[in-house]
């Protein structure tokens, strides 16, 4: 019993991370109002990210920026004592493609808009089995 | 970091993000949207990633919020589900 | 039908709980993920590049490659927004609202008729249009300049402190867009024209992948800055540096484009005319 707590308790983090994912996989799935299926796309991007950033962390470590650096000085850089700056990067890039995408599928609810004057998509499907 | 803030931070974060989902009125849907989006960023500068947490404030709750709102002033409000 | 959907959800959200058994505990120096490329990253980069911010130094140079496909990925969906929305012909809306000036009346006119050409009293507003506040004028004519510095110091700032050539760009268009709100939105197309903000994203775009040709002229591989150092006349340590700074201002200009044009097309649904 005490080690599923200790279990538990050393993966909360973790848990919490992808319930979150799973409130946005949700929102995508299961409503039905097209708005809500973005906001639940940026949902889960955004947990993803928090999920990747969280794997670099590391305990006592500082920011991944060098002080002193840009004099010259060459003092030994100890890699345990920087947070791993490599999944920054790729959610830097993972970032910028969400906005992308976000602008994109706005631009297409508009147009959906102006052709099905709905934005609920049974609605939608009705009208299309329509024609 | 103090682990009593990032839990906070945390469960604020997740309330956000199932109201964000849950309301009938899709423009308190896009600002619930924009607080989930700075609630993030305060957590990765938590968690001592700063160049994503700068990039996750200006884009996400910023333009993001920005965008989402345009796109409900041009489509209806109100939604049934 | 809402069952299997449910379902699904709690399958896949179980089945990721099982695989995090297996990870390592939170915050260990031990990980595999910061094992191998990393330390190499983070001993290196001051005595290869001299870029104190180590996420700008793998962004922009170790990893400049991917990063010159992102920037087309933001090209293309300012693009795509326009493709999308753009409405050319120019069909009057149902009905316009203007203002004449010298009594402040508001007058509706329905389609087909419009004010008597070439008389200086008529201005056209939206149709939601709200009358002068003078708080909005003056906050925004403050903030709008100094956010602007700001965003500048942002990308040149980037080797130091965090920040770049993508954040920077987004301050800046935020900037425009914070102009086009408070005032109107066709008083916006005075400072960043249509053609302007699409020229302006093919710029960014050229001038990223101008530097990686640029230094494949001098017999290196493409986006290797060291090769620079012989048009700049530093060592080749500093020249990754430079050239470094010289592809966060690429991005930062195709960005600031970008969301400009996605503001401007979503705001007005295509039509360019009236905006939020």
């Amino acid at each position: 019993m005490n080690e599923l707590i200790s279990i538990v308790l050393s993966k909360l983090n973790y848990w919490v991370y992808i319930a979150l994912m799973m409130v946005g996989l949700y929102a995508m799935i299961a409503k039905n109002n097209l708005v809500k299926k973005i906001i639940g796309m940026n949902i889960l991007q955004t947990a993803v990210i928090l999920f990747f950033i969280s794997i670099g962390a590391k305990t006592n470590a500082t920011i991944p920026i060098i002080m002193h650096g840009h004099a010259g000085e060459s003092h030994a850089v100890h890699a345990a004592d920087f947070i791993n700056p490599l999944p920054h990067v790729l959610m830097l890039t993972a970032i910028v493609v969400a906005v992308s995408t976000l602008g994109v599928a706005l631009a297409l609810v508009i147009k959906l808009y102006q052709q099905y004057q709905t934005l609920e998509e049974d609605e939608i499907l009705e009208q299309l089995g329509d024609e | 970091m103090i682990w009593q803030i990032e839990l906070i931070v945390l469960l604020i974060v997740l309330i956000c993000g199932i109201g964000a989902i849950m309301v009938k009125d899709l423009l308190g849907a896009a600002i619930l949207f924009g607080a989930y989006s700075f609630m993030m960023c305060l957590l990765w500068a938590i968690m001592g990633a700063v160049d994503v947490a700068f990039t996750e404030a200006s884009v996400g709750a910023g333009v993001s919020t920005v965008l989402f709102v345009a796109a409900v002033f041009r489509t209806s409000r109100r939604t049934k589900d | 039908m809402k069952i299997l959907k449910i379902v699904t959800v709690l399958l896949f959200g179980g089945l990721l709980i099982y695989f995090t058994l297996d990870f390592p505990p939170w915050g260990d120096p031990q990980a595999p993920a910061s094992m191998h490329v990393s330390p190499r990253y983070i001993e290196r980069t001051i005595e290869e590049t001299s870029v104190p911010n180590i996420v700008t130094a793998v962004l922009a140079d170790y990893r400049g490659y991917d990063t010159m496909f992102e920037t087309i990925v933001i090209f293309t969906a300012g693009i795509a927004s326009i493709l999308l929305l753009r409405v050319l012909k120019r069909t009057k809306s149902e009905r316009q609202m203007y203002r004449h000036v010298p009594t402040g009346l508001t007058l509706r006119i329905e389609k087909g008729f419009g004010p008597p050409p070439g008389s200086k009293d008529f201005e056209r507003i939206d149709l939601m249009w709200v009358p002068y506040d003078l708080i909005v004028k003056t906050g925004s004519r403050l903030i709008v300049p100094f956010s602007q510095i700001f965003a500048l110091y942002v990308i040149a700032h980037g080797h130091h402190s965090p920040g770049g050539g993508f954040q920077g760009g987004v301050i800046l268009g935020a900037s425009i867009i914070l102009f086009a709100i408070s005032n109107n939105l066709r008083s916006s197309f005075t400072l960043i024209s249509e053609k302007l903000a699409v020229l302006l994203c093919g710029l960014g775009v050229i001038l990223y992948a101008g530097t990686g040709a640029l230094c494949m002229f001098f017999g290196s591989n493409f986006l290797d800055y060291g090769a620079l150092s012989h048009i700049l006349g530093v060592d080749p340590v500093t020249a990754r540096s430079h050239g470094i700074l010289m592809v966060e201002i690429g991005v930062g200009i195709c960005v600031m484009a970008v969301m400009v044009l996605l503001y401007y097309n979503l705001a007005s649904a295509g039509r360019h005319d009236e905006g939020l």
